[in-house]
């Protein structure tokens, strides 16, 4: 990932550049949401809710209360991750699909909400004053700064993710994932590691999307609370592999890769949400352990490169 | 008076979100799937029925029993590909694969029919009691619902295929010792599910416009239907569908319309976490 950057940074290119961002968006997103269900096996179906919340408070920071962005994205990171313990004190304790559930229904409140909330804009979002762009020296080095604080994030976010599987604290959360009820007979305290985990899990998609929208220079409710975009999130881990700290990372980058290609192919083009359909189909259907997991499977040798 | 009648009004489509929700409950309650590719099956419905009525010409609630058999056999085919296989695995693969049916469906039907809005120009007059007005669609929309309804219970509880399911749902491999062939009941279990998801697209087509992707917001109110009434709990699911139908027809004579959807998924929030059995099942 850091070649990537390198080589956008290199090349200074602002339409390569728009392509990487959202491409890094996405491996940060899905690394993130890769510590909650690919260590603690919790299916968060409406984990953008953190992106969106997130990235209306740092937005609501930037816009209306001149926050310098480095600052106001990482109040938009600590409020979708308080936000997360106080959800988790009640959606954790439930299991499986219950919880999923919970985590749809917990997305679409906030969307409702947020909709009618007159200082966050309400329906229409709130915009951002052009005269902002200013003080980081214009738009165009504005853009810049806004891509380099994307690729540490996501550095961050999957530092963080290798950090905890290899901790301690990481392998009570894989025990839970195994098991939950031996876990806690084993002395794994797991209201608190389930909530840690989700905390750390909405930290990163609420800095990640103050940036997102801080680039866009608007935020709004159909936005940022894409029930779809979650879904996606999963694919990409499930695709590259739950569980791994390089699954998320190759699952992003295949899936955006495909989308890509298929978005402009002409004869995939009208068709795409059925062929990726088809294709998600195929792999839970035959390869449910994604990509890194089916390598490991496969060669064993590999388990200690591939984390 | 006007509360009243927009509390009737809301009670009558709450039959049609009752109706839908059954099926998501059912699948649920049988083999603890969560069927993502519900909302989808809504929207085909919908398309079956407009197809019928501006190609044909056939009375949308004529094309009725052609909706049910079409949504069974199009269940049946999901079952077969995408769901059996992954019954035994964790939840996420359920979701998942259900999703990507979802996704397939809907991904086919944009291609087909695009995303523009349609309705079905299909008038049923009115009925006039006293002060009260009440379009007849409505009318008639509930009064299936509750045909389709106590239809399903009859299967369940008199007929022999019906029973089957119920023992499955209860407890699979004791069905199985007992003679039962689960697979048989599974997949007929999910049909029916599908089935009465296109029925219930096929009767709110008759009163709101549509699009392909219109099934997506139906699906969401079909959750929250089965959590207040409890998932796996098809007779709660009916009435879950008329306390929703009810909080739609009445809130907007107080609160503007918007708060909505924000009532209806915090309860949904609320009775998962507090009741997750739903408000009639066991604490």
């Amino acid at each position: 990932m850091l070649a990537w950057g390198t080589i956008v940074w290199g090349g200074g290119n602002d339409a390569t550049r728009e392509k990487a961002f959202t491409l890094i968006m996405f491996v940060g997103l899905a690394g993130s949401l890769n510590i909650l269900l690919g260590y603690t096996g919790y299916v968060s179906f409406g984990h953008i809710v953190f992106f969106g919340l997130g990235g209306y408070m740092g937005f609501y920071l930037l816009a209306g209360h001149g926050w310098s962005l480095p600052l106001a994205s990482l109040a938009g990171g600590v409020f979708s991750a308080a936000i997360a313990g106080l959800l988790g004190l009640a959606v954790l304790r439930l299991r499986g699909a219950y919880f999923a559930l919970a985590t749809i229904g917990v997305n679409e409140a906030a969307r409702a909400f947020v909709s009618n909330f007159e200082p966050f804009g309400g329906s229409t979002g709130m915009s951002l004053n052009f005269s902002t762009y200013q003080q980081y020296g214009g738009a165009g080095k504005a853009l810049w700064l806004t891509f380099d604080l994307m690729v540490a994030v996501t550095a961050a976010a999957l530092l963080a993710s290798a950090l905890i599987k290899n901790s301690r604290f990481g392998l009570g959360l894989l025990a839970i994932r195994e098991d939950e009820d031996a876990a806690m007979v084993m002395g794994v305290r797991t209201p608190r590691a389930k909530t840690i985990a989700y905390m750390a899990s909405a930290f990163f998609p609420g800095v990640i999307g103050t940036l997102y929208f801080f680039k866009n220079g608007n935020v709004e409710p159909g936005d940022a609370f894409q029930l779809n975009m979650s879904i996606e999130l999963l694919v990409m881990v499930m695709l590259g592999g739950q569980g791994t700290v390089l699954g998320p990372l190759l699952g992003a980058v295949t899936y955006q890769g495909m989308r890509g290609y298929m978005l402009t192919s002409p004869l995939f083009k009208d068709l795409h949400l059925a062929v990726a359909g088809a294709v998600l189909l195929l792999i839970i259907l035959f390869v449910p352990a994604g990509f890194v997991g089916w390598l490991r499977e496969r060669f064993p040798k590999l388990r200690g490169v591939l984390e | 008076m006007g509360n009243l009648i927009s509390l009737l009004d809301g009670v009558l489509i709450g039959f049609v979100y009752g109706l839908s929700a059954m099926g998501l409950s059912l699948i649920w309650g049988v083999m603890k799937v969560i069927n993502l590719s519900h909302g989808a099956m809504m929207a085909l419905g919908m398309f079956f029925s407009y197809q019928a009525f501006s190609k044909l010409g056939i009375n949308p609630y004529l094309a009725l029993p052609g909706v049910a058999v079409f949504g069974m056999l199009i269940g049946l085919l999901i079952y077969g590909v995408a769901v059996h296989r992954v019954l035994s695995g964790p939840h996420l693969s359920s979701l998942l694969a259900t999703f990507a049916v979802n996704m397939i469906i809907i991904g086919v039907g944009t291609a087909v029919f695009s995303t523009s809005p349609r309705n079905i120009d299909y008038s049923a007059g009115a009925v006039v009691v006293g002060d009260i007005r009440l379009p007849g669609t409505r009318l008639l929309a509930a009064a299936a619902a509750i045909l389709f309804a106590a239809l399903l219970y009859l299967f369940l509880y008199r007929t022999r295929s019906g029973k089957a399911i119920r023992a499955v749902a209860n407890n699979r491999e004791a069905a199985e010792l007992m003679g039962i062939a689960p697979t048989r009941s599974l997949a007929l279990s999910f049909g029916i599910g599908t089935s009465l998801a296109a029925l219930a697209g096929g009767l709110i087509a008759t009163f709101f416009p549509f699009t392909i992707l219109s099934g997506g917001t139906y699906e969401l109110k079909s959750f929250v239907i089965c959590v207040l009434g409890g998932l796996g709990n098809p007779l709660g699911a009916l009435l879950g569908g008329l306390i929703l139908g009810g909080i739609e027809g009445v809130i907007p004579t107080f609160m503007p319309v918007s708060w909505v959807p924000v009532v209806e998924f915090g309860l949904f929030i609320l009775v998962l976490v507090l009741r997750p059995g739903g408000l009639l099942g066991e604490k």
